[in-house]
């Protein structure tokens, strides 16, 4: 079975955790460091995303999530 | 063949022929003949002609159509005028080019529909807010009124800059013939634009920056410009001034009361002349201090309390009296009445 | 593969905002973000992205210009529908969205969005409501509900002293124009997935050309609301979307959009249009007769054709290759009363155009015989319409002549003829120009053609009354 994934840059995360809340499997959590701007940003953890994009759309930054489906994540 | 026509007609005509493709109106007396011909013929020509809701809509349907690379006007009079402040100001902070006339009428506040120049502070010092000026023309005629508009478009585009043609409710509503040039001008293409294709993909029309830096240059470059217009652009026409004792400086209506008045004069044996400038900003400083030096004195001879007549001063640098004969409240004096005021003042 | 990435309608970088900066302006939670994103998509998926201008409003947005890789228009608070209708008008092809907030469109651009609808501009417009105005840190906007705390309704909005929260897209739906009207909210996924859909229609109607599209979206403004941006988006759905009903209000098809463009003409069908001959004709200056500055004056009441008597002089006057000018009266007396014509007819330059000492006065009616016997200048003329002014000319210093224009223009079957006469008299009696040059001009300034002969008979009766006119 074909993984997905998404890349969350944390280095332009605001931590406003808006993602962490809309994800329906519980993918994304807020990690305990602080980024460049002072923000304590969100990562990318759980194995079980499907790729469904939502963190995306409600992600008010253009750039930092990235969605990938049906792939490997490569590490 | 000439054309007689009222001075308001001939602007929709010059600007035409000026290669003026838009026009936002906003009826108001006494330049809604503008407007009317301007719907009748814009649109005929296959140009767009729209009435906005508003002066202030109007002058930011400008503001749209200069960005897009349009060679654009409005007109109206002085308290419309007034209330495209806002925009005068963004075009000019924006460097955009527009053409908008102004043919003054009483104020303050509703005033009434006669003719006053009562806006020459207003539009020849900025009217809106922030360092800027226009390029201000004073016809005094109904062929100045189409040769002003003809060329305006052109100023506009090279100096990207608001030209207003400022007029008042007699040089509007008068006729008198009119002849025009055989070239329709046009518009080239504007390497600042926006004309949504991939080549100015990158163009931002702005007034606003986030440094002081910038603030600064942005006005710095403005008044670089505007120096260079005094070097450029000024325009004048002088009457009878070579052997004159004393000068009368008027410009519109009030510079067409004064000629016949100095012809009268002359008559009786007084050295008289006249100084018309055509560009009230710039305004033709530098020769008026140099014609200043063998004069008696100078009047200034408006539609309002004297507001060009500070500018006269500052030109001369107090080498001469300054005399200011105004009047206002729709009143635009008898020659009789000038002669006579003259005579008492020198 | 790559299913949900950064748009390309997005610059890379943000160098505008500042170097290597990768992150918008914005606070944390804020709406304007998914928006952007949402535009952008669309942008890309149309791949308009040449096309399209944008009318930076003012508010949190006016740096749009920082993230969007497209022209660019900052607009004065309100304004960008009037701006965009500018750029639209001149561009056809462009893709021109204003992107507005609630108090730039909803309080000080009222006039303008209402305007810009009801023409049916073929725009998009995006409005952006978050009940508050946010650059300016927080005050209460059109859109703030009853109750909600704002700085400048520290005691929550009361409807009694503030108003109610305007419903901007209800509004809209009332007029004609509008083909898309949807409000919409990026209060959680599923509706941020709805606004998507939205935004993408209303870019493309403007593509199809079908008119005005407007969409409203609800979005949270956590600093503002004081919440952070789980709770915001809770409030938003509890409230905002309460009293704002997210829903389709219009999405019709009327067909493409036209502005009844006639097409533009070239320059030869320019001076077709105008009239106007180039100036290129170098005619000798034909010797002109000394009459220095000739001034007239014609009087009248409203309907004598006062106005364009004295048109038809000027006209005589150039069509004599003399310098000339016409002056109406206007204003006031316009409705009722005298109405006067000045018209000066010289071989000089022309200095005042007012002509306060006329050497010739046309009275047409008693009051003005009466309001300027005492102007003319001494040695002058005046000339009397004698079947409506019973009255003589008292002055000793001029020469009085006496027409009686209204009865012989009543004779001739068209009573407006009456000011037509007393110009040919006017013509013969001075030498000005000859009658000739009336008659030449006469047809060229009679709108309707009906009218030409029997105009032409009244310079004929003038002419003749004049030859046997006894002193």
């Amino acid at each position: 079975m074909a993984k997905n994934y998404i890349k969350l840059d944390g280095t332009v995360c605001k931590g406003c955790r808006v993602c962490v809340e809309a994800c329906p499997k519980q993918c994304i959590v807020i990690s305990s460091e602080i980024n460049k701007m002072g923000y304590q940003f969100a990562k990318f953890e759980n194995p079980n995303c499907i790729g469904c994009g939502i963190c995306f759309y409600v992600c008010p930054e253009p750039g930092t999530i990235t969605v990938y489906k049906d792939e490997e994540e490569k590490k | 063949m000439k054309k007689l026509m009222k001075g308001n007609d001939a602007i929709v005509h010059g600007a035409l022929l000026g290669g003026a493709t838009h026009f936002f109106g906003y009826p108001i007396t006494p330049a809604s003949e503008i407007a009317q011909s301007g719907a009748y013929y814009f649109t005929k020509a296959g140009r767009t002609f729209l009435q906005a809701e508003s002066e202030l809509a109007a002058v930011n349907m400008i503001l749209g159509s200069a960005s897009a690379g349009a060679r654009v006007m409005t007109a109206s009079s002085s308290p419309g005028i007034a209330l495209m402040g806002e925009g005068l100001s963004y075009l000019a902070g924006s460097n955009l080019p527009s053409v908008i006339v102004n043919i003054q009428r009483t104020g303050p506040g509703l005033g009434y529909i006669w003719p006053e120049q009562s806006d020459y502070n207003m539009v020849v010092k900025g009217g809106g807010n922030g360092i800027y000026k226009n390029i201000v023309l004073a016809p005094n005629s109904v062929q100045e009124m189409a040769d002003f508009a003809y060329k305006a478009f052109e100023l506009a585009d090279k100096y990207r800059m608001t030209v207003m043609i400022l007029s008042d409710a007699y040089i509007g509503q008068m006729m008198e013939p009119v002849s025009f040039p055989a070239k329709v001008l046009k518009s080239k293409r504007k390497d600042w634009s926006v004309y949504a294709d991939a080549e100015s993909r990158t163009n931002l029309i702005s007034s606003i920056h986030m440094t002081k830096e910038a603030l600064v240059d942005n006005v710095d470059n403005l008044l670089a410009k505007y120096k260079k217009l005094e070097e450029d652009i000024v325009e004048y026409e002088e009457t009878s001034t070579d052997d004159a004792e004393h000068i009368v400086v008027a410009f519109g209506i009030s510079s067409r009361v004064a000629l016949t008045a100095i012809r009268t004069l002359r008559a009786q044996g007084i050295k008289i002349g006249l100084f018309r400038p055509k560009t009230l900003f710039p305004f033709p400083k530098k020769r008026l201090l140099e014609i200043s030096k063998s004069l008696k004195s100078i009047i200034s001879v408006e539609l309002n309390e004297g507001q060009m007549a500070d500018d006269i001063e500052l030109a001369v640098q107090c080498s001469v009296p300054v005399k200011r004969l105004g009047w206002y409240g729709g009143v635009v004096p008898s020659v009789t009445e000038l002669v006579d005021k003259i005579k008492k003042t020198i | 593969m790559i299913k949900h990435t950064k748009p390309n309608a997005f610059y890379d970088t943000f160098t505008r905002k500042g170097p290597g900066q990768k992150t918008t302006h914005y606070c944390p939670g804020c709406g304007h973000g998914t928006v952007h994103k949402l535009i952008a998509e669309a942008i890309d998926e149309m791949g308009i992205k040449d096309q399209v201008i944008f009318c930076n409003p003012v508010g949190c947005t006016t740096f749009l210009h920082y993230y969007f890789d497209t022209g660019h228009v900052q607009c004065p608070h309100g304004r960008a529908p009037a701006v965009a209708t500018g750029i639209k008008r001149t561009l056809d092809d462009s893709i021109v969205i204003s992107y507005q907030g609630d108090g730039d469109l909803a309080g000080i651009g009222m006039a303008e969005i209402v305007h810009a609808a009801n023409r049916g501009e073929n725009i998009a417009v995006f409005f952006v409501n978050n009940a508050i105005y946010g650059m300016t840190g927080g005050q209460m906007a059109p859109t703030t509900l009853i109750g909600q705390e704002t700085k400048t309704t520290p005691f929550g909005r009361d409807a009694t002293r503030d108003g109610y929260p305007i419903r901007m897209s209800e509004l809209l739906n009332t007029l004609t124009a509008p083909v898309f009207i949807e409000r919409c909210s990026v209060g959680n996924a599923t509706s941020t997935l709805k606004t998507r859909k939205a935004i993408k229609k209303a870019i493309s109607n403007q593509k199809n050309r079908k008119g005005f599209s407007f969409v409203e979206i609800l979005s949270p403004c956590p600093i503002n609301w004081k919440m952070n941006a789980i709770d915001s988006r809770k409030w938003l759905i509890e409230n905002l979307e309460k009293f704002y009903e997210v829903k389709n209000f219009r999405d019709v098809d009327t067909g493409i959009k036209s502005h009844g463009r006639f097409p533009f003409l070239d320059d030869k069908e320019l001076f077709e249009l105008l009239e106007v001959s180039a100036a290129n004709e170098k005619k000798a200056q034909k010797q002109l007769k000394k009459i220095g500055e000739h001034k007239v004056k014609i009087a009248g009441f409203g309907g004598q054709g006062i106005m364009s008597v004295g048109v038809l002089l000027a006209n005589c006057g150039k069509t004599a290759e003399f310098n000339t000018t016409w002056l109406p009266s206007y204003g006031a007396e316009m409705r009722g009363g005298t109405a006067y014509a000045s018209i000066v007819i010289s071989d000089e330059t022309i200095g005042s155009p007012v002509v306060d000492k006329p050497d010739v006065l046309i009275a047409m009616n008693a009051p003005s015989l009466e309001t300027f016997e005492n102007d003319v200048e001494k040695g002058g003329i005046i000339i009397v319409n004698s079947s409506i002014v019973p009255k003589k000319v008292t002055r000793k210093d001029v020469k009085a002549y006496y027409v009686p224009a209204t009865e012989m223009a009543n004779n001739l079957g068209l009573t407006a003829a009456a000011a037509v006469i007393i110009l040919a008299f006017y013509a013969k009696l001075t030498g000005v120009f000859p009658v000739d040059v009336l008659k030449e001009v006469l047809p060229l300034s009679i709108k309707n053609k009906k009218y030409v002969e029997v105009n032409q008979r009244a310079v004929d009766a003038g002419e003749t009354f004049f030859n046997e006119y006894k002193e």
